[in-house]
């Protein structure tokens, strides 16, 4: 096909030499630059998404050379990566886009800190060597730092702050738990390591400090409170790749690490996450009714989505995993365009509450047409991306525990109780002044921005096959992995006498599509 | 003693001899050549690192077993040569407006003397000479700027307590020969063996403590900041650089030749001093609003990490000390080089943390270099300053010092927080309103971009050879 072609390695150079480039540059050529370099990397991740054998190989695209001692440069994807890659490889272009006016000084720096930050994500859900996955990890701190620090709002540099150490935190005691790992196992491969069996007792520490990592990053309850302070104060186009993309790293680390690398502790530690995430989806749910800020409501409605992607991960088994995953790509996009139509509104106001607005729907009925629409999907209309991951990480929650089932459906209810009051204190009733009455409904640039992600959001909803296909077999996995170890539901106290349990993994996903 | 022996110190004869001449010429001259006994001092040096270059070794200690000449002392002479040309050629400039004299070459010179035989010494006597020559030229370079009370203040703080440290250090050493009947580092570690515990372990807390004022270690660091404070900017980045390279070199290989032995005592020491160096390094210096002062917190709380490498006693511990040296050396010197180019329109140096608001505006490079240094020291890849601690953390976790990594990473975090101040000074607050309009001189420019693109990406793509010399270094001691 390809032959030895260093695909990742290339999406990775890409955006890097044009972040180079931009420090270089005027603010006009900052701009097209950033443009041209995130449209070529998304071509170039099609190229590579079209290249990807569902049927081939675990491993693909595999780039190996020795750097020193056990340290590799290592690269290579499976079906979750692959997605993943396409989701920030498709939302870097529109962030650009989104920052094309609103963005005035330092221009150059801004757009090398997006590119920079586009290279650092391809390179978290590439890496395979677990040295090189912390250095991409982390080293994404410095652009969304100086992104917040910036061009964010009036309390940026709190943010900014909190965010940055929060972080950090987090992920030294993970860094600490790896070089544990490289000196038991003897090699810092992913793949390897993922078929690791650690002696319990260590599962349990090394859990627990990747978990802080994790934890913070997903961000989950009660660790999340640096999440709407960084949100309220990024930039649109800050918000949108630090909802889109940087929470599913998170995800991505149970999923690559936690779960397959320490299954005993992932299984005894069940209790928490699903107690935990419970919490958040409630508790969350009920805090973002109350804001009066728009870009705070949707940062709360993040930390309840991500909790559902939590304990559908940590139900351990095939539904609740695609699921968990459907959950992240939709939030990813439906939680990035809702940023978006925020910034719309706030690029002509200059205000983000709540109460300034009103009945939009009159003088914007483009807006509120596309508003509506992501309202639909964050609540998890039927048709909508949203819908396929909650039914099917519910499903999958439902036969791990029938209780953290029941409220993170409460959970749901709750979204579309905010959601819904959310647009109707928008875009229905009477302007609150008349400056919202003379509002410009959308320019041509943000339709171009916000109709793409409505596509694939509906495209996710009607057909999420392509989606769920390179994946599937790697959630198989996964679930095959926790077989031994997970407890048993409480939903199989009735399904065991009629079926045997694991045919019951087999049957869900083919029904849901 | 033959010739080959002659051969093998020849960067030291030609320091001593450079220096001596050069002592000569400015003595009758006065400091009207100031600038060409600067520039020739730095020509020795460079011919003293280019004899050093070739890499030539003894297999064993020479000159009746009170030198050795390894692959180990190479590797810190280096370092110490490389930094004290540095420290040279920045001066001139700095020094300029009160007038530069002879002496500063002439001190560096010997100090770097001193420093080659601290890192050499296999027995305690050299040891001291080598560390006494360094100390008296650093105490008179310290108060370098005679007007300057704040400098006389920092010569005589560094003064008292180097007497003070060199006193305890020379009693631990006595205790040492007294107990096992040689002041050899071999027939130290034989005499362990056989010499009554007590007063040996009394004798190595005593040479530790000693040590520790050297490598100003917590609890032992309090004239660092200072000094750091006081003495001239050129000086503060000497002393931060080449000394600190000199005194880690000489307490590792104290440790590991002379009291290899006894190290399941010394490491529960050196892991306490790394652990306080790295808490307090870090704590102390978020109050600080002068920047020199928040470098000399900085070098406490690396040489706490670095310590932490020693904690492990490993030859993958020793290797990382010496690759933490290298890039600490080179982001210290750097930070420093741009500390050199806070200069107001009438030379006037500014310390204020402060003033460095809104830098970024009238000056982007000097402002991305000194973010670039800041993030490096705080540990956050993708810059180079993490490589060392990814060592030194690994060294201390394979031989099982998992509480002393677990210190270490929260104390690098409670650290992050005054590196990002810097930043968040420079780049997001409004301009302070003190202009820098001089820009440095090509050294300052050159040499600071230099180290600003080695502790960026370039870093990693010199780590194989890193690697290969440091554990080649490490393997001369064990």
């Amino acid at each position: 096909m390809l032959g030895n072609f260093p695909m990742l390695s290339t999406l990775i150079a890409l955006p890097a030499l044009g972040a180079l480039a931009c420090l270089f540059l005027g603010d006009r050529a900052a701009r097209w630059t950033a443009l041209v370099t995130t449209l070529a990397t998304f071509a170039l991740g099609c190229v590579m998404w079209a290249r990807f054998d569902v049927a081939g190989p675990v491993w693909q695209f595999v780039e190996r050379a020795p750097i020193v001692g056990q340290f590799y440069w290592a690269m290579g994807i499976d079906g979750i990566s692959l997605m993943l890659i396409m989701l920030s490889v498709f939302l870097m272009p529109i962030c650009i886009g989104a920052s094309w006016n609103s963005i005035t000084e330092r221009v150059g720096l801004y757009m090398a800190s997006f590119l920079f930050m586009e290279a650092l994500m391809i390179g978290v859900f590439a890496a395979q060597d677990l040295i090189l996955f912390y250095i991409f990890f982390e080293a994404g701190l410095i652009p969304m730092y100086l992104i917040i620090g910036i061009w964010g709002g009036a309390n940026r540099i709190y943010a900014s702050y909190k965010f940055f150490l929060y972080t950090l935190l987090g992920s030294v005691l993970m860094l600490v738990a790896m070089i544990w790992m490289i000196y038991a196992a003897g090699t810092a491969d992913i793949p390897t390591l993922m078929h690791s069996d650690f002696p319990v007792a260590a599962q349990r520490w090394l859990w627990l400090a990747f978990f802080a990592s994790f934890a913070v990053k997903m961000p989950m309850w009660p660790v999340h409170t640096w999440l709407p302070d960084a949100h309220v104060q990024a930039p649109t186009a800050g918000s949108v790749i630090l909802a889109g993309v940087l929470l599913k790293m998170g995800g991505y680390g149970f999923l690559r690490f936690s779960i397959p690398m320490f299954p005993d502790a992932s299984a005894d530690f069940m209790w928490l996450i699903f107690a935990l995430s419970a919490v958040a989806v409630i508790y969350t749910s009920l805090v973002a009714l109350v804001q009066s800020d728009m870009k705070k409501l949707i940062a709360y409605s993040s930390v309840a989505h991500m909790a559902i992607v939590t304990a559908g991960l940590f139900a351990f088994n095939q539904q609740g995993i695609e699921g968990a995953l459907i959950v992240m790509l939709s939030h990813g996009l439906v939680s990035g365009a809702l940023f978006l139509c925020v910034g719309v509104i706030y690029d002509r106001l200059h205000t983000r509450e709540i109460a300034r607005y009103g009945g939009l729907s009159n003088n914007m009925p483009g807006y509120a047409l596309l508003f509506l629409f992501f309202t639909m999907a964050s609540i998890g209309l039927p048709a909508t991306s949203g819908f396929v991951g909650e039914f099917l990480s519910l499903i999958g929650i439902y036969e791990a525990s029938s209780w953290v089932a029941f409220l993170c459906a409460t959970g749901i209810i709750l979204g579309a109780g905010y959601m819904l009051w959310l647009y109707r204190r928008i875009a229905f009733g009477s302007a609150a002044g008349e400056d919202t009455l003379s509002m410009r409904d959308l320019s041509l640039r943000e339709w171009l921005l916000l109709t793409p992600i409505a596509a694939v959001v509906l495209w996710m909803g009607v057909y999420p096959e392509p989606f769920l296909a390179p994946m599937r077999r790697d959630a198989t996995a996964i679930a095959a992995r926790m077989a031994n170890a997970k407890p048993a539901g409480d939903a199989h106290y009735r399904a065991a006498s009629s079926r045997p349990t694991p045919s019951s993994h087999e049957a869900a996903p083919g029904s849901a599509h | 003693m033959n010739s080959a022996e002659i051969l093998l110190i020849l960067p030291e004869l030609t320091l001593t001899i450079g220096g001596l001449i050069l002592l000569m010429v400015a003595a009758f001259a006065g400091d009207r050549v100031a600038e060409l006994t600067n520039a020739f001092a730095a020509m020795v040096l460079a011919l003293a690192l280019g004899l050093l270059l070739q890499g030539h070794v003894a297999a064993g200690p020479i000159f009746s077993g009170s030198i050795r000449i390894d692959a180990f002392a190479n590797f810190a002479k280096i370092l110490i040569y490389g930094a004290a040309i540095i420290s040279l050629l920045l001066a001139p400039r700095f020094f300029a407006r009160e007038g530069y004299r002879s002496e500063y070459p002439i001190l560096i010179l010997f100090a770097a003397l001193g420093m080659s035989i601290m890192v050499s010494a296999h027995d305690l006597m050299t040891l001291y000479v080598g560390l006494e020559l360094n100390s008296l030229a650093a105490y008179v370079l310290a108060s370098m700027s005679r007007n300057d009370s704040r400098a006389a203040e920092a010569g005589l703080k560094y003064f008292v307590l180097g007497a003070l440290a060199s006193g305890i250090l020379l009693f631990g050493m006595s205790l040492i020969y007294g107990f096992t009947g040689s002041t050899n580092f071999s027939g130290i570690a034989l005499g362990f063996a056989g010499a009554g515990k007590l007063g040996v372990l009394v004798g190595v807390i005593f040479v530790l403590t000693g040590l520790g004022f050297k490598v100003s270690a917590v609890p032992f660091h309090m004239w660092t900041p200072d000094v750091y404070e006081g003495a001239p900017t050129p000086v503060t980045a000497f002393f931060a650089s080449a000394p600190k390279v000199a005194s880690v070199a000489l307490l590792v290989r104290v440790c590991i030749e002379a009291f290899g032995g006894a190290m399941a005592d010394w490491q529960q020491i050196i892991a306490f001093l790394s652990m306080a160096s790295m808490l307090w390094g870090a704590f102390g210096a978020i109050g600080q609003r002068n920047i020199k002062r928040l470098l000399a917190y900085s070098s406490i709380a690396n040489v706490g990490f670095m310590l932490m490498g020693l904690a492990s006693g490993s030859a993958a511990g020793i290797a990382a000390v010496l690759s933490y040296l290298l890039v600490y050396v080179v982001m210290t010197l750097g930070s420093f080089l741009a500390v050199l180019q806070m200069r107001k329109a009438d030379g006037e140096m500014v310390e204020d943390i402060a003033a460095l608001g809104g830098l970024w505006r009238q000056r982007p490079a000097l402002a991305l270099a000194l973010a670039i240094f800041m993030f490096s020291l705080a540990g956050i890849p993708p810059l180079f300053g993490f490589w060392p601690k990814l060592l030194v953390f690994s060294a201390a976790i394979g031989v099982g010092l998992i509480p002393l990594a677990v210190v270490g990473a929260i104390a690098s975090v409670i650290g992050a927080f005054y590196y990002l101040r810097v930043i968040k000074v420079m780049l997001f607050d409004p301009p302070s309103g003190v202009e820098f309009p001089v820009s440095g001189g090509w050294m300052e420019r050159g040499v600071m971009g230099l180290a600003a693109a080695y502790v960026s990406i370039f870093g990693f793509v010199l780590v194989g050879p890193l690697a290969h010399a440091t554990h080649h270094a490490a393997s001369a001691l064990l």
